[in-house]
């Protein structure tokens, strides 16, 4: 097959745990030789330990890392034929710019005069001509940027491994450097896996891009599919600015969501079934004449923000709408909005409640969680093996956490238009999905409690 | 303000500048004044000709120098590799054994030595220059693996990473990075033991049953034997040459100020 040939770098089953906790979970991803990849997620979520493994800092729990064929996953990382440009540079500040360069030229006995040739050229490339005597010290962190990538392509790898290159830098110069990689991906026709957190640096520069989160890759596609067709609540909420609302399709091609129904282009998700529905900020579009439009609202907040204006739009049932227009409309003024089919995305909900593995102390008590909750008698006996399943706005939160049943941290925060759906990480590492209204921070402790009549037990067979 | 003599914050610094000034600054003038006098106070150089003309003296020098040079090799032989291995990740993750062996440094000299003394009689093994060696090294190697390990622990890991990235394998990692990075703390060490080993004499006296003598061991006779003059030229030469090493080692600190406990 000519799609195989192509593959350069194939990742198969790749796990790892630090101390209990799971970093990567089963992880598979094929890289295309000369292939922009960018491997993108908050922080924790797995890709710089990713892009470790297979530069061989790391090694795989379980799992390979096949490269042209050959399992590299226990050759050393010096025996690899790829090199890494490092978040914080790492040049040696014991050498000037040309040996930092020449590093890895010397090493592999390659002639004196071919290496200056070669790092000549490689310093042209980072637009460094003439700094070769420099002390690295004495260099700004842009020009040790430009160093680090020089040091790292003059030894032409195969592949060239980018862990969060400009993160240090300021603004202005990170879109000059973005630009400057894209060309050098398009002049060398390496292969570059990037990592980053910065998902519009992600969508600049990647031909695939890889959106991780928790250890596990989210959705793999070219920066258009993952911004228009994100596959789920997270992707959707990562990438670019959106409304997610909870949603119920009802028939094929018909959604209902923020209390109406609109014409979608979705098939096959089955009729009145609950979905999520992501609507991009600027695909909404607000029409100064509110009895034709589809749903109307009063216009909460609207801020400048250069190209376009951003505004907070409370509907008429309630919901609160991100849009952004070309237009500016006044605070206070109600305005009519209307929604293209094509710009309606929906995606099937992960979850549509929170499912916990328990087992019966008494009657009355249930152990979920490692603690006990009291529960109304159900039929399950003690001892037994059972199901609970608590709906997402039936579960309360405590300030103190030393007041609820169970401790947990809240760890991601997504806004639904006229709630906060909450994931919470409990002390034992389940989570806990939250509906609430209050307003919660990332990294909040709280107290976990669910009311005895809000657990629903099934037995477990 | 009337009495702001008191008040303002440099006047803070007056205790401190009349120490330096009665224990560290008149000392050393006295040093110059009596190394450049004879014993009636008068101007002169007969103290420097002395040491120049007596062979015995400038064969203790160079002895001195010898065995301070010996010893400073041999503690950064020894205390390199333990140093290394105190401060990788992957051989040590306790503090208790770095402490282990810094130890050491809190006991007193002349109680480490006399134990070493009484060791050496229990093993029946003589005493004289092999002891000698012995009991500086034990002595001064805590000196010489603190300001390294230190070095060595603040190093950022990721160049050892991009070394092996760039087709190192272990061992020119270490020599290529590793060592010339932890040059700072050898070179703290090398100050740490090599000054205070010229101008030792009590281990000396102990190690060699006074049969050896050492730089240190023959100021320390001048003096008790009321030739201050002779003493006071001997300790400015020996000053001057402390000095000399010190100077060295300041400009190669300059630019990576990592040094070790000084």
């Amino acid at each position: 097959m000519v799609k195989q040939n192509n593959t350069i770098i194939k990742i198969e089953h790749l796990s790892k745990s630090f101390a209990e906790k799971v970093v990567l979970d089963d992880i598979n991803l094929d890289i295309r030789r000369g292939e922009f990849v960018t491997l993108l997620g908050p922080s924790g979520c797995g890709k710089t330990t990713l892009l470790r493994m297979i530069a061989g800092f790391l090694q795989p729990d379980s799992g390979v890392i096949i490269m042209e064929g050959n399992d590299i996953s226990d050759v050393p990382p010096h025996r690899r034929p790829l090199n890494t440009v490092f978040q914080r540079y790492a040049l040696f500040p014991h050498l000037n710019v040309y040996d930092n360069i020449a590093f890895g030229l010397k090493l592999n006995k390659v002639p004196a005069d071919e290496i200056e040739k070669r790092v000549r050229k490689a310093l042209k490339m980072v637009s460094m001509t003439y700094y070769e005597d420099r002390d690295v010290n004495s260099l700004s962190g842009g020009q040790q940027q430009r160093v680090a990538i020089a040091r790292a392509i003059v030894n032409r790898p195969k592949v060239l491994l980018l862990d969060e290159p400009l993160a240090a830098l300021d603004l202005k110069m990170r879109k000059d450097m973005q630009m400057e990689l894209k060309e050098m991906h398009n002049t060398l026709g390496i292969t570059f896996i990037y990592v980053t957190h910065d998902q519009e640096e992600a969508l600049t520069l990647s031909d695939t891009v890889v959106v991780m989160s928790d250890g596990k890759i989210q959705q793999i596609g070219s920066p258009i599919d993952i911004y228009n067709e994100p596959v789920n609540s997270f992707v959707a909420d990562f990438i670019g600015e959106s409304n997610i609302l909870n949603g119920r399709m009802l028939k094929d091609r018909e959604v209902e969501f923020i209390g109406h129904t609109f014409e979608c282009v979705d098939e096959g998700f089955g009729e009145d079934c609950a979905v999520d529905v992501v609507i991009r900020p600027e695909d909404i579009y607000i029409i100064a004449n509110a009895e034709n439009a589809k749903f109307t609202g009063t216009v909460k907040s609207c801020i400048f923000k250069g190209v376009h204006y951003e505004m907070f739009v409370e509907t008429d049932k309630g919901y609160e709408m991100m849009i952004q227009d070309y237009n500016a409309f006044d605070v206070g003024s109600t305005v009519g909005m209307f929604i293209k089919p094509s710009d309606i995305h929906v995606m099937q909900k992960e979850r549509v409640c929170n499912t916990f593995e328990g087992k019966m102390i008494s009657d009355t008590t249930v152990e979920i969680m490692g603690s006990q909750f009291e529960c109304l008698p159900c039929g399950a006996k003690e001892g037994d093996d059972v199901i609970v399943r608590v709906d997402f706005n039936k579960v309360e939160l405590l300030d103190n956490k030393e007041d609820g049943i169970v401790m947990g941290e809240i760890e991601f925060i997504l806004y639904k238009g006229n709630h906060y759906h909450l994931t919470v990480l409990t002390d034992e590492g389940e989570k806990v999905y939250v509906d609430t209204n209050d307003i919660w921070d990332k990294g909040d402790f709280v107290g976990i409690s669910v009311s005895s009549k809000d657990l629903r037990i099934t037995k477990r067979v | 303000m009337k009495f702001n003599i008191f008040t303002r914050r440099s006047s803070w610094a007056l205790p401190y500048a009349l120490f330096l000034g009665f224990f560290v600054a008149l000392p050393l003038i006295l040093i110059v004044i009596f190394a450049f006098t004879d014993n009636q106070g008068v101007f002169s150089l007969q103290n420097f000709v002395k040491f120049v003309t007596q062979p015995e003296a400038v064969n203790t020098f160079i002895y001195s120098i010898g065995i301070a040079l010996v010893t400073t090799f041999l503690c950064i032989l020894l205390g390199y590799p333990a140093a290394y291995i105190l401060s990788n990740r992957n051989l040590n993750r306790s503090q208790t054994t770095v402490m282990l062996f810094i130890l050491p440094m809190w006991i007193n000299i002349l109680v480490r030595t006399l134990a070493t003394v009484a060791l050496f009689d229990f093993a029946h093994i003589p005493l004289g220059e092999g002891a000698l060696i012995f009991g500086m090294v034990y002595n001064f190697l805590p000196f010489m693996i603190y300001p390294i390990y230190n070095t060595l622990q603040k190093m950022d890991h990721s160049l050892i990473e991009a070394a092996e990235d760039l087709g190192a394998k272990p061992s020119t990692v270490f020599w290529k990075v590793t060592v010339p990075l932890s040059m700072p703390g050898i070179t703290s060490g090398i100050m740490m033991v090599f000054m205070p080993t010229i101008s030792t004499f009590a281990i000396a006296e102990l190690l060699t049953m006074n049969n050896i003598k050492l730089f240190g061991t023959t100021i320390q006779e001048n003096i008790n034997n009321g030739m201050w003059n002779y003493g006071a030229a001997l300790s400015l030469i020996m000053l001057v040459i402390i000095g000399i090493t010190s100077l060295f080692s300041d400009s190669e600190e300059q630019s990576q100020n990592e040094g070790g406990i000084i």
